[in-house]
């Protein structure tokens, strides 16, 4: 059967590709790493472009879009990961009405004639459909929603202004959906940092008096975000990863690069090679520096954070 | 809240108020129908076997845990009122934990610090020296810019105390604070608790130790699935416990 | 229902080739949770194993493959894997072995931190007990690790399933690339993503639901 034969060549293909990593020479295929050396058009030398050049500038794209992207997604995801802890009610009188009967939900309900409304469990409800929604479409979908169907729905006016006018539409777009996106991942690892801290602690921070403000800002958050310094640090490499999908609506990131470098000199291997090592470097770069702050910050005495 | 009145000394009733308080988690009844008085200056110590509500009933008064049935009032403010500016209240009643729950980020004068700065608004160095003074109290000034995880349980729960005190409170409340402890630094942390009984601190304290029940308490309350089975004098308790329960719990107990 | 804006016409009169398209986006996530699975216990085995050399290859090649995205270890293995085999194979394998090689390498993660998550205790009891080292393994530190890992490795399947939207880039016709096919000779992108949108959102929250239930059902037990 046809399936059974493609199955059969994917392994055959895993195994040769594992038994063959860095037989570089059984491939027909002529390596020419001079071409990574394209700085200006040169026929003769195989430089239809500067090649060189373009996966610099495909490097600085992906980094500006990484980084930018995680500008809106550090602070939102916090954010939304806090609401997601709220888990005591915070009542709000609802001023001048007064309600003739008597019920009670989670969300509102009455006291003596005074209706009240309870703002965690919205705010708590909102941040969870957040998190929900932006976690369960693919991002590539997310983006071309972005792209292509966000200007639809604003005004005419404005709907240009997004898709033509504004400075570098593919790149803010880019930068937008993978902030908002990734928030809610940043929001997972807030509400579980906070989660892990003992209740007692909490409990502590409330018996010597302070506000439930004061309790995030002083107990909860500074011990919470050093646990969460390592999946944070992935979560940025995330992101930094997942800009490679602005390729698909014209970001000439650094893979969108390798693939015009690999259409135009059909030299496509030397490329990704480039590529494979910048990403490889950047992410190193990134774990060296993040392990550095985890050390900077890291709590005498503790062994563990989690252990407690 | 905001206005404290202040009711001790009046005959109108003690520091601690607490009128037929019921709690329920879910469908399950942690407390039923706990009434009881501290005056000023009792040292009341609670005991009972482990789930039978010792650990809530205190919890209740500082509103850390919410309760759904009868009044609680401190120094005449009603716990349960959803107007009353619960951080406030707290602030007068000290707290120590079984696990001691010093903030880990940060040092040990920096703990004793905290609320000071950021509840009672005091100044760096006010708050500088009344840690200090306290430290001293508990024999752990040296320890001072040490973290909470470099000391030793017993030199931890002190420091709690320390935190506590650092407020000015008029009550204390310890919930069960040396059973987290080996049994060689227990008496390390009972001294403290001893010295500051006698000083004559409203203190409530939920504790197996039944040795400094004897020689501080004023009072004994024995729990038994949620209820208050017997609230009388140490002597009434130690000499003639009434009921079969506290009877068969402190025969266990104290042939430990 | 047909309206100047939004016409559901299109979406309806699709419904075949879009289904068509989402049966190549199940192919593609089912045959690579498979080899992923199997591929990746290899490398876990290789990880935690006493064999040095072998440690530190397959912890190479974890950290490797987790420092590149996707797109690029699919564009990497669709032009590497004609090369090697040494004819054209069409994109499915080529993008299956990119799969397979890539999701092999979170797989191997999530299995070794399942079983470093079972206490030193629990081994040390087991050993107590008289138990070799494979009835240790077998009855003691796995049934363990594997209850960890299960909701793990079913949330990594809901991930892997929403990386398959990425065969785009390759023009491969799964769910979102028929549909990118419709919305571009209809013209109706917007009707066409929004659809796209629910359907991913739907699947992957009924997905996410299930997984959660059985997280449930593990915890009870």
């Amino acid at each position: 059967m046809a399936k059974m034969r493609g199955a059969l060549r994917v392994g055959l293909s895993v195994a040769v590709l594992l038994g063959l990593t860095g037989c570089a020479g059984d491939f027909r295929y002529n390596w020419n790493w001079s071409i990574l050396a394209c700085t200006s058009e040169n026929i003769d030398a195989g430089c239809i472009g500067p090649y060189f050049f373009w996966i610099l500038e495909g490097l600085s794209w992906t980094i500006a879009v990484a980084s930018a992207a995680w500008v809106i997604a550090f602070p939102l995801g916090s954010v939304f990961g806090i609401l997601r802890t709220f888990d005591k009610p915070i009542l709000v009188v609802v001023p001048f009405v007064k309600s003739p009967i008597y019920f009670r939900t989670r969300a509102i309900g009455t006291s003596k004639g005074i209706i009240w409304v309870n703002v965690a469990w919205f705010l708590h409800g909102f941040a969870n459909v957040y998190v929900t929604i932006f976690r369960n479409v693919p991002l590539l979908v997310q983006l071309f929603l972005w792209y292509f169907v966000f200007p639809e729905l604003l005004s005419d006016e404005a709907g240009m202004w997004v898709k033509r006018e504004m400075p570098l539409p593919e790149f803010w777009t880019a930068v937008v959906c993978l902030g908002l996106y990734s928030a809610s991942r940043v929001a997972e690892q807030v509400r579980a940092g906070i989660n892990s801290i003992s209740r007692g602690q909490q409990y502590a921070a409330m018996a010597i008096g302070l506000t439930p403000v004061q309790v995030y800002r002083y107990v909860l958050l500074p011990v919470a975000f050093r646990i969460i310094i390592p999946p944070l640090t992935s979560d940025f490499l995330g992101v930094f990863k997942n800009s490679s999908l602005a390729l698909t609506i014209g970001v000439l990131e650094l893979t969108a690069m390798t693939r015009q470098i690999e259409e135009y000199s059909y030299q496509g291997f030397e490329a990704f090679t480039a590529a494979t090592v910048l990403y490889i470097g950047v992410t190193a770069i990134v774990m060296v520096a993040m392990r550095v702050v985890e050390g900077r910050v890291r709590i005498p005495g503790m062994i563990s954070l989690e252990a407690k | 809240m905001n206005e404290t009145k202040d009711t001790t000394g009046t005959d109108g009733g003690g520091m601690i108020e607490m009128n037929h308080v019921g709690k329920w988690y879910g469908e399950f009844q942690v407390l039923s129908n706990c009434s009881t008085s501290v005056n000023k200056g009792d040292v009341v110590v609670i005991c009972g076997p482990s789930g039978s509500g010792k650990s809530t009933l205190i919890k209740v008064i500082n509103g850390l845990e919410p309760f759904q049935e009868g009044t609680i009032t401190f120094n005449g403010v009603s716990v349960g009122d959803r107007t009353t500016n619960l951080s406030k209240l707290r602030s007068q009643i000290g707290m120590v934990f079984q696990n001691f729950e010093l903030f880990p980020h940060i040092s040990i004068i920096e703990n004793i610090k905290l609320a000071q700065m950021k509840v009672l608004g005091r100044e760096d160095d006010e708050a500088r020296n009344r840690s200090m003074e306290l430290l001293e109290r508990v024999g752990l000034s040296d320890q001072r810019d040490k973290f909470p995880a470099q000391l030793s349980g017993g030199q931890q729960q002190r420091v709690a105390i320390a935190r506590g005190l650092a407020m000015d409170p008029i009550a204390m409340l310890f919930d069960e604070p040396t059973s987290a402890l080996d049994p060689e630094m227990i008496n390390e942390v009972l001294d403290v608790m001893t010295e500051l009984a006698n000083d004559g601190m409203t203190m409530m304290v939920v504790s197996h130790e039944m040795g400094f029940a004897k020689r501080v308490a004023d009072r004994v309350i024995f729990m038994d699935e949620g209820y208050i089975v017997e609230d009388c004098s140490k002597d009434d308790f130690f000499g003639t416990p009434r009921g079969d329960r506290a009877q068969l719990f402190l025969s266990k107990i104290l042939t430990h | 229902m047909e309206s100047g804006g939004f016409d559901t016409h299109i979406i309806f009169h699709s419904i075949p080739f879009l289904a068509k398209g989402m049966l190549l986006t199940l192919e593609l996530t089912v045959l690579g949770i498979g080899g992923g699975l199997v591929f990746g216990t290899l490398l876990a085995l290789c990880r935690l194993g006493k064999f040095r050399a072998l440690a530190f290859a397959a912890g190479t090649y974890v950290n490797f493959f987790r420092s590149m995205p996707l797109i690029l270890v699919i564009f990497w293995f669709y032009f590497l894997i004609p090369l090697v085999v040494g004819e054209e194979v069409g994109a499915f394998q080529s993008v299956l072995t990119a799969f397979i090689m890539f999701e092999a390498a979170y797989y191997c993660e999530i299995m070794r931190a399942g079983i470093q998550s079972v206490r030193v205790g629990q081994a040390h009891a087991g050993q107590a007990l008289g138990l070799t080292y494979q009835q240790n393994m077998r009855y003691v530190v796995l049934p363990q690790a594997f209850r960890n890992m299960i909701p793990i490795l079913m949330s990594q399947a809901i991930v892997l399933f929403q990386d398959t939207a990425l065969v785009y880039v390759v023009g491969l016709s799964d769910f979102l690339y028929s549909a990118d096919i419709v919305a571009n000779s209809e013209n109706r992108l917007m009707e066409m993503y929004i659809t796209v949108a629910i359907v991913y959102f739907s699947m992957c929250s009924l997905a996410q639901f299930l997984v959660r239930n059985l997280q449930k059902k593990f915890a009870h037990e």
